[in-house]
């Protein structure tokens, strides 16, 4: 790359500067995936230690995983609090960030940051301020306590997601859709959710993530039954070594891959929808 | 209304008049709307359009033209007064239960269904399905000229057309009343003018009610029956078009519809229905009195460009103004010039060009004008 993307008339100063920005960049990006060279390599391995050079790969870990009952029902409790989870926060969510993006809701910057709080509060004092609350209600150690403080945590990326769509979406579509015979409910089902559904399916993939990778609050608010498979890895890699973890986490990290592509590939949709 | 109007007025006010006595088919009673509880951006609203009628509520911005097209669709709530749909009260009545046709300033289609979809959709909610609503819809855009765009979607298509898809939607289930809220506004001049024609006649050949809202002067001449001048959340005046220019009931109406020569002058006294009135310099005016016109006083004279004509010779029953010309311009079809006489501003005055006056600035000129192209207006 002899030129580097610089005009014709740039001296060996700008050269000199262009190449250390994109050397930098390139670190930092290495630095980023780095963690992933180290964890799906292994997870081939066919010997049973963390160890490279790796001599013979195999799927032993991987069948491993999906034999093990444990590791099973950490994955079928993932997969469920994350639907349950994913299914709550986008209902409530999306409601929230319509009636935020009302022209008279009173206090609308407080209450936006209210509901976005779960994001910036440390998520140990959420974890801790979750489980003396839900304990309080006997709902420590429950799958419902788990969705519930999940959905928490999750509700605010679909706040956001949904807000950024309808600051875009006209208003006047619904009065239209009620001018020509739709109730307010029929007019929010046929033109409203229509139009903003790649915000509320790009906060639900969000919402999903959110809870299929969160360890902390599980650790509070799970026993050994609703486990989830950020719990059962974390207290694997405690308790004893074993490359099964690395097999799980390839996996999860396939999942959350396969999820933000559909985010960029609706996202890229709804922009070909609007010219 | 001025008595002394020429003979072809006089029958077309009487025409507006009978037109008056027939039933209306919407009516305003006393309307007034306020957003804060002290401002009024609509202030006593008494408004009846009658059946088969296109009527124009034509003002500036915030004039209140468009909030009160807005409660008439519902989307608004009138915060005092009535408003009546075929003799009915539709204050609490949502906008679905209305029956009304409204076509929003930027077409306000549904960008995820396709043209044909964005057309079928007040069908569905009146019952309408399979063939029928196919039928329908096919006819509907047919009538705007669009019967081969049914399977495209909207951003698929031109601003003129999409104007012409949210016309089809708004047809489509025979409505009896039609809204139209600056449906051209965002249309070229061209295609602006060949949609006016357009809309008005279909509006004619359907035999539908339109209120149509507009600040554009030139569209509400060209396709009113009747046009509400609103200006500070009030009708200034309602009349025909012809009525409107001919006959401006006040200042601002003079001065927005059309151009106009607003010129102060003094009454001094009134001679057989005219009023004779001097301007600054001295130079006497005279106009047909208004039954208003009080014998003295301050007052202003409305006279429009085109109305002057330049003339030597000493022409009964005219007006006089002479004066240096300050500006002028040749735009083809007529010379715009500027003359500075006795009134504070210069008078402009279109001059037809066929009339191939040698006429350069700075030179001495006196215009003339009939007595009955004046118009008295209240200071």
């Amino acid at each position: 790359m002899p030129e580097m993307g610089l005009p014709h008339y740039a001296g060996t100063r700008e050269r000199v500067t262009r190449f250390a920005l994109i050397a930098g960049v390139t670190l930092v990006l290495a630095f980023l995936v780095a963690p992933l060279f180290i964890v799906v390599p292994l997870s081939f391995n066919n010997d049973p230690f963390f160890s490279f050079p790796i001599h013979t790969y195999s799927l032993r870990w991987f069948r491993d995983f999906f034999s093990n009952t444990r590791w099973i029902a950490a994955l079928e409790n993932s997969v469920v609090t994350a639907v349950f989870t994913t299914v709550i926060a986008s209902t409530l969510g999306t409601m929230a960030a319509l009636g935020l993006a009302r022209p008279n809701f009173p206090c609308r910057r407080a209450v936006m940051a209210l509901l976005i709080s779960p994001m910036i509060v440390p998520i140990v004092i959420v974890a801790v301020g979750d489980y003396l609350l839900f304990g309080f209600f006997g709902l420590t150690n429950t799958r419902t306590g788990l969705v519930l403080a999940h959905t928490a945590l999750a509700a605010p990326f679909v706040v956001i997601t949904v807000s950024a769509t309808l600051s875009t979406y006209d208003p006047v579509l619904t009065r239209a859709a009620r001018s020509l015979g739709a109730s307010p409910l029929a007019a929010f089902r046929r033109v409203t959710l229509p139009v903003i559904l790649p915000g509320v399916v790009a906060g639900a993939v969000f919402a999903f993530a959110t809870s299929f990778d969160e360890v902390v609050v599980a650790l509070f608010m799970t026993s050994a039954e609703q486990r989830t498979l950020p719990v059962q890895m974390f207290s694997g890699i405690r308790d004893q070594i074993n490359p099964t973890i690395m097999a799980a986490a390839t996996l999860l990290l396939a999942l959350s891959t396969a999820l933000f592509v559909t985010v960029a590939w609706l996202s890229a949709r709804a922009r070909r929808v609007k010219t | 209304m001025s008595a002394v109007a020429s003979a072809s007025f006089r029958v077309r006010v009487g025409d507006a008049d009978a037109i008056m006595d027939a039933t209306s088919f919407v009516r305003f009673e006393g309307v007034r709307k306020s957003y804060d509880g002290k401002q009024f951006v609509v202030d006593d609203l008494n408004l009846a359009v009658r059946k088969g009628e296109f009527l124009t509520m034509l003002g500036p911005s915030g004039s209140g033209k468009t909030t009160s097209l807005m409660m008439l669709g519902g989307f608004e709530a009138p915060t005092f007064g009535h408003i009546f749909l075929d003799d009915e009260p539709v204050e609490r009545l949502p906008p679905e239960k209305r029956n009304i046709g409204f076509v929003f300033q930027n077409y306000a289609l549904f960008p995820h269904m396709t043209v044909a979809e964005n057309v079928a959709f007040p069908l569905r909610y009146r019952g309408i399905k399979g063939r029928a609503a196919a039928g329908r819809i096919a006819k509907a855009l047919a009538m705007v000229h669009l019967g081969h765009l049914g399977e495209r979607k909207p951003s698929q298509l031109s601003g003129g057309q999409q104007q012409r898809v949210a016309l089809a939607r708004a047809l489509v289930f025979d409505p009896t009343l039609v809204l139209m809220d600056e449906p051209l506004g965002a249309l070229d001049k061209q295609l602006r003018e060949h949609m006016q024609v357009e809309i008005k006649q279909l509006q004619r050949m359907l035999g539908i009610t339109m209120v149509y809202v507009t600040h554009d002067q030139g569209e509400a001449l060209t396709m009113s029956d009747r046009i509400a001048v609103f200006n500070d959340g009030r009708i200034q005046q309602l009349a025909t078009p012809e009525v409107l220019y001919e006959q401006p009931a006040n200042r601002f109406v003079a001065g927005f519809i059309g151009e106009n020569n607003l010129i102060p002058a003094h009454v001094t006294r009134i001679e057989n229905g005219t009023a004779v009135m001097a301007l600054g310099d001295g130079t006497i005016l005279r106009a047909p009195a208004a039954t208003a016109t009080r014998s003295s006083g301050a007052s202003t004279l409305a006279i429009r460009p085109e109305r002057f004509f330049v003339d030597t010779g000493d022409t009964p029953e005219t007006n006089r103004l002479s004066g240096t010309v300050s500006e002028l311009f040749y735009l083809g079809d007529h010379l715009r010039i500027a003359v500075d006489v006795g009134a504070e501003k210069p008078i402009v005055a279109r001059i037809p060009a066929l009339q191939r006056l040698p006429l350069a600035c700075g030179d001495t000129i006196a215009l003339r004008c009939h007595v009955h192209d004046c118009r008295l207006l209240e200071a």
